[in-house]
């Protein structure tokens, strides 16, 4: 049954090739059944692959199948070969049970995405990338492997690359995985090759019985270069920076990436080459322990100080990772490995039940928007409650005996290193207990917070609220302008009558002498003329008199209008002010919330939220469809029974133990510590972890303590480790890129088109080719080749 | 010297085997019959007919490569024309290797000259012409011989990137390549004088015997300092023509502005038969001496390595990234030359398998590669060759999937992803280097392999991933990355900015090009897998190789 072992990535790699050739044809949702029954023809294969070696003797579990001889070049030959042991297969049977429910889930999941299939692709080629690097008889095929699973979640991670600036960003996340992790490759090919120099091979099988050749220093510097490949795949102090960017991909593959797989890989080498790691001095595997608990304990601080759902995860996932090397720094494989499954399982159940709150809430990832969850979606909550027991270390969920026993071998790893190791890895798991509590309380407790106007939200009403003042006052300057027009006219209008009523006064007198200088008898025609014209401008007179007054009448009346207007204008301005203060009057959008967190009083600024706040309110939180639901109630009840595969109490129970004794070559870290020392672990253990509830229940469900005095501005910019890496690399790191360009911009590039510009100009490539430019080039030439020359004739002599 | 002095006093022609000269003579025959059957027949000198007639030359070449090689297999190495040509399973295979250049190229040349209106013989008569004079070169046993293979391969490389005539770009690169190649030359032929002076012939076994018959050596300081400076002058000859630092400062203009399918041409054919005349010369001639040129091409190599990868980074020009891929490339293939030179004869045989399994997977994903820009080059106008920039891929698996796959396939192989030829190749050099005992060179070596494949990433990207101008995009991206995103992260769900997916370059696609760049890409994958060439071909040529010294 062994023999089956091929089958386990052959069923992926069969659905990666069927899915890239008719996945779009398939379409919705057959591509994602395809590929989930591959994942799951891949799991079956594992289950049966896992009897077979349980059928054989423990001295023949370690079964080797050789497919072909991929390079052979002298003695020196690799295969392309796999090797079943109990460790391989133990990763592949949670490789590829989670993996199938991430793969069930994402159908569900990627529902309506118009790139379906190809996430199908790229989701089978990842398992059959991890199962490679798992199940390679040689440290080229894992690396084949590993670097199959960096290309798929740079692939994964920008899997929603072409939305806007998100999209950029996204992009850029998976650029950071890449170029991160690529610091890690070449550790490991530095590594690889100072074993194939040092053993001539690099087949598992002559690396693990052969490792005494190697001697302590070369064995040192192999384990300390594997180290740095595992802190770049598994996201440890330092190169941890590319796993909280990495959320920007669909949530499925932070599950993927995060709790079953990729991350674990470098946890997997480093136990896969136990016997190396014994060869090397001892503080190499010190520098493990020591990487593991600082990045355990810083990670856990960050995500307290996190609010976006998938980032507290992503920390904790780091910090998770951080224990796990602290176990093989401390020699306890076994609690690494346990470990391993457990966190697989409670943290892709945690994973994908953030994902089904985000895909309830509308691609909602933030937890201050979050909040009273649990009556919209009971499966989601319910489950999620379950993981969260299982990390924060409650008995009897699975991560209480997986993590205590990394604990109790840390602790007796002696010295002063153990029990401050124990004490880091203890206040690590107050931390856990503690920021995970939080989640729970922000995302599921307390009163829903999803249709409270959002900060853009306010800022958008605000904005509407102060342009509507503005406008007002806008609009009575516009009529004080006016009327001041009018009273203009109106004074114009009043010199206008008054030079009327001159006029007519003017001609009444010419009119009046007129008459009386004639006589009716010399000409009486004329004479009656001039009568009747002294009667018209009699009449003149009281007209134009009349008229002046309307005029003074009008412009009187302007003059109050353009004080009305005014006013107006004033107590616009007022109103101005006073909208100002109303909206300098809001309360800040609280940066931390707990549950009792009020909505924020808006008072008149209400009626201006934004189209999209209305949009909201129509909508409610639901729970997700059977596909999404499904795998977390199964990975729910794994997460509370795992705890079973390795259980303290006698050594009948330590299944695990028993199980992987062969992949260990007898290299595990035997207990001095008695049962008084466990217990007292344990129960110190367990209080730590009730305190840090409780104390979390006190902060968040209770809102007696102001969440300010917690989640420090450290804890939410995780310490500014980020920001100072992209300050060197825009820093030191870009000048040295930048002086690169330089150099080809200004020397090389400055000549071409100094060259083309002139070219162009004068039409003569001749002429263009300044004889400076070629003679600079001609002159490297001789350069190199008087260099060339001194050394050979140096050799003369 | 020798040579010609026997026929000046007998007067006697040698000898020809003809019979084992076929491959070279079909070639060269071929060039000459093409420009006469053209100029004889005008209706001949255009669609297609040269370059089916070239293929098949090619074709016909390769053929009677399988008869003579078998020929050798039974009979061992000959030595023909009187000793100046050498027939080995070495010569043979990378004769093999420049026609399988020959034959893509030729492919691919069809398509460009049609729709650059360019249209005729001549590049395919300059090309044939160029290739036998590879053949020459590697074959050749005596030093006059490999100054005029490395000649007249030279010579038609500098007419042909200058040959698209309405390009000043092109002929520029041409003057320039002209210009810098005639004084490589010189330096070479002073060199194979200076050699000459020292041990009195030009006959690489006569040089070889110089010092193996008189193990002190030759006369210390007047013959052995005329042999080492000629040496390094010959060194120098054959560092500017497979472009490795300092000598390469050409190639990146030459790269930009010649014909996209005559670079092909470069980087496959001439390289190749620059590293195979390289190390015929060195080990067979000068093999005695190799501790002395050992170090000088480590020195080389690791400035190659360095200066072509980091180099590459700030390219925004693809043609010009793969000017500075192609010196990073002949790094490694000096690394795999520079291994050879041990007293271990296995570890020579497996650093011969490596330089040549190199020669062989870089020609073909060479090829293949200046073949996809060949046909992106054409830019939105449908001729030219000036789309060159990252731009012009953008989106390029979106109008043209197959092509963007192929191409992806290819550029994975140059950065050495595994199950390409071009991981095995970088492998088993780094191996060999390793076993070799040059391990900083080694550690330089997998260094520059993963800062290259950050480049050959960037293609990509363009290709499948980038939404927009990449070239405006790569400093944005870094202020993306630095936002330190604390507060802000509510509503971000609310609005997708829907872009408009942008529409890739309509590439015309000419079904010879195609067909080639998919055999490129097919085998590319193939050799990656499968040890296709490892027992039998490979071996057997890198075991002559060896034996040469």
């Amino acid at each position: 049954m062994v023999e089956a072992v091929w089958l386990i990535p052959a069923f992926p790699l069969v659905g990666f090739t069927l899915l890239m050739v008719f996945g779009r044809r398939l379409g919705e949702p057959i591509a994602g059944w395809v590929a989930t029954l591959a994942a799951a023809g891949s799991f079956v294969s594992t289950v049966v692959v896992f009897f077979g070696l349980v059928a054989l003797d423990i001295e023949e579990r370690f079964h080797i199948q050789t497919i072909f001889t991929w390079i052979s070049s002298g003695s020196f030959t690799v295969d392309i070969g796999l090797l079943a042991d109990p460790l391989s297969i133990t990763m592949c049977l949670f490789i590829t049970g989670v993996g199938t429910l991430i793969h069930l889930y994402s159908i569900g999941y990627m529902h309506g995405d118009p790139n379906f299939a190809k996430f199908f692709v790229y989701l089978n080629l990842f398992i059959a990338s991890m199962l490679l690097l798992v199940l390679g008889d040689n440290l080229l095929l894992t690396f084949l492997g590993w670097e199959g699973v960096g290309a798929c979640s740079y692939l994964l991670i920008s899997f929603w690359f072409d939305q806007g600036d998100e999209g950029t960003a996204n992009a850029g996340a998976g650029k950071k995985a890449f170029v991160t992790n690529r610091i890690g490759d070449f550790g490991f090919m530095l590594a690889t090759f100072l074993i194939f120099v040092e053993l001539g091979s690099i087949n598992y099988d002559d690396i693990l019985t052969r490792s005494s050749e190697l001697g302590s220093q070369t064995a040192t510097l192999i384990v300390v270069l594997f180290l740095l490949a595992a802190t770049g795949k598994s996201a440890q102090l330092p190169l941890f920076v590319w796993l909280p960017d990495a959320m920007a991909g669909p949530t499925p593959v932070s599950a993927l990436i995060h709790a079953a797989t990729m991350v674990t890989s470098g946890v997997f080498l480093l136990t896969r080459l136990n016997p190396v790691l014994a060869e090397a001095e001892s503080w190499s595997l010190g520098l493990i322990a020591w990487v593991g608990a600082l990045t355990a304990l810083f990670a856990a601080t960050v995500a307290v100080g996190q609010t976006d759902i998938k980032k507290v995860l992503a920390y904790s996932t780091v910090s998770q990772l951080g224990y796990l090397f602290l176990a093989v720094g401390v020699g306890a494989y076994v609690a690494a490995i346990f470990h391993m499954v457990t966190h697989a399982f409670f943290k892709a159940l945690l994973f994908l039940g953030s994902g089904s709150v985000i895909h309830g809430l509308h691609e909602e990832q933030d937890m201050r928007r979050m909040g009273g969850l649990r009556a919209f979606m009971p499966v989601t909550a319910f489950t999620f409650i379950i993981g969260w027991l299982a990390i924060a270390g409650v008995p009897p969920f699975s991560g209480f005996w997986s993590k205590d026993e990394i604990l109790l071998y840390a602790w007796d790893s002696g010295g002063v290193s153990g029990p401050a190791l124990w004490a880091i890895g203890l206040v690590t798991a107050l931390l856990t207990a503690f920021y995970m509590t939080r989640q729970v309380i922000l995302t599921f407790f307390g009163r829903s917070r999803y249709h409270d106007p959002t900060k853009e939200e306010i800022r958008d009403a605000m904005v509407d609220r102060l342009e509507g003042a503005k406008g007002e006052v806008e609009q009575a300057l516009a009529a004080r302008a006016a009327a001041e027009e009018a009273a203009e006219k109106a004074t114009a209008d009043i010199d206008k009558r008054q030079e009327a009523l001159d006029k007519a006064q003017v001609a009444l007198l010419e009119a009046t002498e007129a008459v009386e200088g004639s006589s009716e008898e010399d000409d009486a025609k004329a004479h009656q003329k001039l009568v009747k014209a002294l009667d018209k401008a009699t009449k003149a007179v009281p007209k134009a008199e009349t008229a002046l007054a309307k005029a003074q009448d009008k412009a009187g009346s302007e003059a109050a209008a353009i004080g009305d207007a005014a006013d107006a204008v004033i107590a616009a301005e007022g109103r101005v002010l006073s909208v100002e203060n109303e909206v300098r009057a809001v309360p800040r959008f609280p940066r931390r919330v707990t549950a009792t967190t009020e909505p924020i009083e808006l008072g008149p600024l209400g009626d201006h939220l934004p189209e999209r706040w209305h949009h909201r309110q129509d909508t409610t939180p639901h729970e997700s469809p059977a596909t999404m639901t499904v795998p977390l109630m199964i990975l729910a009840l794994a997460a509370t029974v795992a705890g079973g595969l390795n259980l303290p109490f006698t050594k009948d129970l330590h299944f695990l133990e028993h199980w992987l004794e062969p992949s260990l070559f007898g290299h595990e870290a035997k207990l001095s510590a008695g049962a008084g020392t466990k217990w007292a672990l344990a129960i110190i253990a367990i209080a730590v972890g009730a305190i840090a509830i409780f104390a979390a229940f006190r902060v968040y469900l209770r809102g007696r303590v102001d969440p300010n005095r917690i989640e420090l501005d450290g804890m939410v910019n995780a310490w500014w480790v980020d920001a100072s890496y992209a300050d060197f690399m825009g820093g030191p790191g870009r000048r040295m890129f930048d002086l690169a360009a330089w150099f080809d911009r200004t020397i090389i590039d400055g000549a071409v088109r100094g060259v083309a510009t002139v070219s162009a100009a004068t039409g003569s490539v001749l002429r263009a080719l300044q004889p400076g430019f070629v003679r600079s080039y001609a002159l490297g030439v001789g350069v190199g080749s008087i260099l060339v020359m001194a050394w050979f004739v140096g050799r003369v002599f | 010297m020798q040579l010609l002095a026997q026929q000046a006093v007998q007067g006697v022609i040698p000898d020809v085997a003809w019979s084992l000269i076929a491959p070279f003579v079909v070639l060269a025959v071929g060039g000459i019959l093409l420009i006469t059957i053209t100029s004889v027949v005008p209706a001949l000198r255009f669609n297609g007919f040269p370059a089916g007639f070239t293929i098949l030359t090619a074709g016909v070449s390769a053929a009677f490569l399988i008869p003579v090689w078998n020929r050798v297999t039974d009979d061992g190495p000959q030595s023909v024309v009187g000793g100046a040509l050498a027939i080995d399973h070495f010569s043979l295979y990378s004769w093999g290797v420049i026609c399988l250049a020959v034959f893509g190229v030729g492919a691919l040349l069809d398509g460009y000259l049609r729709r650059e209106g360019l249209d005729g013989p001549e590049w395919y008569v300059l090309m044939l012409m160029s290739a036998s004079g590879g053949m020459l070169l590697v074959a050749a046993e005596d030093l006059i011989l490999t100054f005029l293979g490395l000649e007249i391969l030279s010579i038609a490389v500098y007419v042909l990137a200058g040959l698209h005539l309405r390009r000043s770009d092109s002929q520029e690169a041409a003057f320039k390549y002209f210009v810098l190649g005639a004084l490589s030359s010189a330096v070479f032929l002073y060199g194979i004088a200076l050699v000459y002076g020292a041990t009195g012939s030009t006959s690489l076994s006569v040089i070889a015997g110089a010092r193996a018959d008189n193990p002190a050596g030759l006369n210390p300081l007047e013959n052995s300092s005329m042999m080492l400076v000629g040496m390094a002058m010959i060194l120098v000859g054959f560092a500017f023509k497979v472009s490795a630092v300092p000598f390469h400062m050409w190639t990146p203009d030459v790269y930009q502005g010649s014909p996209s399918p005559v670079v092909a041409f470069m980087a496959s054919a001439v390289k190749a038969a620059g590293f195979a005349g390289l190390i015929r010369v060195f080990w067979q001639g000068f093999g005695w001496y190799f501790e002395d040129w050992r170090a000088p091409m480590i020195v080389l190599a690791a400035a190659s390595l360095l200066v072509g990868s980091f180099l590459a980074l700030p390219q925004t020009n693809v043609k010009r990234m793969l000017a500075y891929s192609s010196i990073a490339h002949a790094g490694f293939m000096l690394t795999a030359v520079q291994a050879i030179a041990s007293d271990d004869t296995e570890v020579s045989v497996l650093a011969a398998e490596a330089l040549l399994f190199y020669l062989l997977a870089y020609t073909i994903m060479v090829v293949g590669t200046f073949g996809v820009i060949t046909l992106v080059g054409a830019g939105a106008d449908g001729r030219g060759d000036g789309a060159h920039s990252l731009d012009d891929y953008v989106g390029l698996a979106r109008s043209r999937p197959l092509l963007a796959g192929m191409m992806a396939v290819l550029l994975f192989s140059q950065a050495g992803i595994p199950f390409t030829s071009g991981f095995l190749a970088k492998f088993r050099v780094i191996a060999a280097a390793a076993d070799s005992g040059s391990y900083v060179l080694a550690g330089i070596a997998m260094l520059t392999a993963v800062v290259a494949a950050v480049l050959y990433l960037r293609i990509v990207v363009s290709m499948f991933l980038a939404s927009g101008p990449v070239v405006a995009h790569a400093a944005t991206d870094a202020a993306v990355d630095d936002e330190a995103d604390t507060e802000d992260g509510a509503g971000a769900g609310d609005d997708h900015g829907d872009d408009e997916p942008v529409d890739g370059p309509e590439v015309a696609m000419p079904r010879p090009a195609v067909l080639a760049i998919f055999v490129a890409a097919a085998a590319t994958i193939a050799l990656g897998i499968l040890p296709i060439v490892d027992r039998g071909l490979l071996t057997d040529a890198a075991t002559a190789l060896v034996a040469l010294k």
